[in-house]
């Protein structure tokens, strides 16, 4: 009786040391992941640099035919006022022919404005064609000299190494004259 | 044993901190809500505090580190906060033509000096520098109570005090004189909520406010320290029964 | 001896770069006196706050400016921009009290216990040489804020260098970089602040070896020969560690989130102004007792030999204490100085906030004197004189003895 009562005795200790252990070591892990998470949020962006995340620019002074860049993220922006005559070429493209088919409807909220990142999707270079004095490219867009690459007035690629058009940021229009970007 | 190890504790917490510098008068001692282990802001005296700054301190005073977006701590929505902003002309630039130009502020926009730069504050203050309040309740040893005290403390000299043009007597500043002459006085403003604006009033939300601008972070702070705190004394209570347990099996 | 792996892998990585079995060695196996008490608790606490003010650091280095017209605000930036900077930046600022209150402690329990005696007194000189190596990495530091405590406490410790004769003013010209305080100086003190951290780990890589060589001394400052005498270091001594880990974070985190500035001075919140002096200049807490030895002194280059002979003094140390026992125990007259050592370093804290006038300047003079002969004059009469207490063969035959 004896005998058994001390091993029951032992096992229980064993028990408790092992529940102690467990509890000790998962509250410490527990403790020490939540102890570490202020560590690693710190390298993501910080206020400030959130705060200018997005951003609003105001339309008012973009002509009809006229494009202007913008800077957002620290990269630069297109925001073109599009000609009727360049909102009907962009549409009656056969998407077969794109490289990266999107619909030039998909691209815009409203049609009379394009908004893209003047950023070339191949190796990076800001295209040309914002101002009246640059080439537009073949196709009445944008022409990116580093590699030839040419996008049409609905931004997309259509001659050369890039890969795919150009990117459309998020964006909403706040009024019939300003748009937030981010 | 035990007995040391504390006494060393005790001068540790109590005499160091203390040692810097000698009380000159008594202060007026407040009691901020956001003092203590549970401490808050007032979001009601903060907006009031926020009023006062405008219409008084900000004519001689800047308040460079606070962003107009950081005012939502106050309970303010971010339309209300644009709005807000939009009414502070910033300088900005340069643009295309390579000019310096005003725009309406944003969210992003700090709240901007009266003056261009340091030099200019103080030629308009006779070398006295208004200085900037984003830090001052932290800048001063017992922040809040003395602003409060000085803000409160402003009294007609003692019959042989000599007077120097320009300066002002309060027995809560160095040397008893002060070149801000009395910011605050009762009904110095109209509170847009109504309240009696009486010069206790004032200078309690004025320092609620500015002790706000210095430690924005204090509720977050001291909510996380409670939390931090107990969870620490549930583990170490845990490891000290593990190390008991593990100790006993030693049995000399 | 050697016991080998049970995990094949390690066993193969082990064979060819030991690290493991060193580990093993280390931090498992190593037999430890079984009659440690607490005051052993902070070596291993000293080596955990280190930890954390590199993680910090490293941290706050990825956010912070060091130049001068943007120091200030990048440390503001930190505190109101950055996600969780406030936290990591009080912890940083409070690690530096914690790190020194803890190596005080860790001191004073070399001191009591007669630890700094042979054969540990390599042991002991890597450890004031971390000593040394911290003040520098504090002071550094300490500048970094750019605010006007920052910048004046700066001017006049740098100022000191002037005292060397003959080539003081180039010295001093040379570590500004310039003719006062300004950017050179914070771009250098930068750099150095974040280097000698590592220097400080290789420094106490080589304490740790020392200690592991000749053994941890004890309370009762006996050699150990009998088996039975010591434990493994794991599990014994690694949940006691543990355990008063969990007490300093505790502690510690009182500080960092409701007391976060008590421990600093509130100039230091004002942006550095090279034409306006603070009303008092004063270091940082764990500095004050050395600051009221050089003040004491009213010859320039005196004072400083004071203060640094204050620390260096600590070299020889264990050939100034003759006396063949080593721990207070069992040294009942010793004990009494050593307390009264204590309490004079501290009042020597205190008078160092103070002005050096009247009779603070008094007491300080008095302080600094007592420093000094309890180490040249005391201790070595002591060691001659002492009637210590019988001193047991081993540990069990204390376990009567009331403790202290």
């Amino acid at each position: 009786m004896i005998q058994i009562n001390k091993r029951k005795k032992i096992k229980s200790t064993k028990d408790r040391r092992n529940f102690l252990k467990l509890t000790t070591t998962s509250m410490a892990a527990v403790g020490s992941a939540f102890a570490i998470w202020p560590f690693i949020d710190s390298m993501n962006p910080a206020a400030d640099v959130l705060a200018l995340g997005s951003k609003e620019f105001d339309l008012s002074n973009v002509e009809e035919g006229s494009s202007k860049t913008v800077k957002w993220r620290g990269k630069p922006v297109f925001i073109k006022h599009r000609t009727k005559k360049e909102i009907n070429d962009a549409r009656k493209v056969d998407l077969s022919k794109l490289k990266d088919p999107e619909k030039d409807e998909d691209r815009v909220i409203k049609p009379e404005w394009l908004i893209v990142v003047g950023v070339c999707s191949h190796l990076g270079c800001i295209p040309l064609g914002q101002k009246s004095s640059d080439t537009k490219g073949d196709f009445d867009g944008w022409f990116c000299p580093c590699h030839g690459s040419h996008y049409d007035s609905s931004g997309r690629v259509r001659k050369g190494p890039a890969p795919k058009n150009l990117l459309i940021p998020k964006y909403k229009f706040i009024n019939e004259n300003k748009i937030k970007i981010g | 044993m035990i007995k040391k190890f504390f006494f060393i504790i005790f001068s540790f917490i109590f005499l160091i901190p203390n040692s810097f510098g000698e009380e000159k008068m008594q202060l007026k001692k407040q009691n901020w809500t956001f003092e203590g282990v549970f401490g808050r802001y007032d979001d009601v005296s903060l907006q009031r505090g926020l009023q006062i700054y405008q219409e008084i301190c900000s004519a001689c005073h800047g308040m460079k580190r606070l962003r107009f977006r950081e005012l939502k701590d106050l309970g303010f929505t971010e339309d209300q906060i644009k709005k807000y902003a939009e009414t502070f002309e910033i300088l900005d630039g340069p643009n295309e033509l390579g000019e310096m130009f005003m725009r309406p502020g944003e969210p992003s926009d700090t709240f901007a000096s009266p003056f261009k730069n340091k030099e200019e504050a103080k030629a308009s203050f006779n070398g006295s520098y208004p200085p900037d309040l984003s830090l001052l309740t932290k800048a001063i040893k017992n922040g809040p109570d003395y602003i409060y005290s000085l803000l409160t403390g402003y009294e007609d000299p003692p019959k042989d005090f000599e007077l120097t043009d320009g300066l002002y007597y309060n027995p809560y500043d160095d040397g008893k004189v002060i070149a801000m002459p009395q910011p605050l006085y009762d009904d110095a403003i109209e509170y847009i909520d109504g309240t009696n604006a009486s010069l206790h009033q004032l200078s309690y939300d004025i320092v609620n406010f500015l002790n706000w601008a210095a430690e924005p972070e204090l509720e977050k702070r001291k909510s996380m320290g409670v939390k931090v705190i107990l969870f620490l004394i549930v583990l170490t209570a845990l490891l000290y029964v593990t190390m008991k347990e593990t100790w006993s099996r030693i049995e000399k | 001896m050697v016991k080998k792996f049970k995990n094949k892998t390690l066993a193969w990585l082990d064979y060819r770069l030991p690290i493991f079995s060193i580990l093993r060695e280390a931090l498992v196996d190593h037999p430890t006196p079984r009659n440690l008490n607490y005051w052993w608790n902070f070596g291993s606490l000293a080596g955990i706050i280190l930890v954390i003010m590199i993680v910090s650091g490293l941290l706050l280095s990825m956010h912070y400016v060091a130049k001068a017209d943007l120091a200030f605000d990048s440390v503001e930036h930190i505190m109101r921009d950055v996600n969780y900077g406030w936290l990591i930046r009080y912890i940083h600022s409070v690690g530096a009290s914690m790190f020194f209150l803890i190596v005080y402690i860790h001191i004073a329990r070399g001191l009591y216990y007669g630890s700094y005696k042979s054969p540990r007194e390599v042991l002991w000189w890597l450890g004031i040489i971390i000593f040394l190596l911290m003040i520098a990495t504090a002071f550094l530091g300490y500048t970094l804020p750019w605010g006007q405590m920052s910048f004046w406490g700066a001017t006049v410790i740098t100022n000191l260098f002037s005292a060397v004769p003959l080539i003081g003013d180039n010295i001093v010209t040379w570590l500004l970089g310039g003719f006062s305080i300004d950017n050179p100086t914070l771009n250098r003190f930068y750099s150095l602040h974040f280097l000698i951290p590592f220097i400080i780990v290789g420094v106490v890589f080589l304490h740790i070896v020392s200690l592991h060589k000749v053994g941890s001394n004890n309370p009762i400052g006996i050699d150990l020969t009998l088996k039975q005498e010591k434990i493994p270091f794991h599990p014994y001594y690694t949940i006691k560690d543990f355990f008063g880990f969990g007490v300093f974070f505790i502690i510690f985190s009182i500080f960092i989130f409701f007391l976060p500035n008590s421990l600093g001075h509130p100039n230091n919140y004002i942006p550095a102004d090279p034409l306006v002096t603070p009303e008092h200049i004063v270091p940082e807490w764990y500095f004050l007792p050395f600051y009221a030895i050089l003040r004491a002194i009213p010859f320039k280059l005196l004072g400083v030999l004071a203060m640094l002979g204050s620390i260096l003094i600590l070299f020889v140390l264990p050939w100034l204490d003759t006396c063949k026992v080593r721990s207070c125990r069992f040294r009942p007259v010793y004990k009494q100085f050593y307390w009264i050592f204590i309490f004079n370093f501290i009042v020597l804290g205190w008078v160092g906030s103070k002005v050096p006038e009247g009779h603070y300047l008094i007491i300080s003079r008095i302080c600094t004197t007592y420093y000094f002969v309890h180490f040249l004059i005391i201790l070595p009469i002591l060691g001659m004189f002492e009637k210590t207490l019988p001193v047991p063969l081993n540990i069990f035959r204390t376990s009567k003895v009331k403790k202290n």
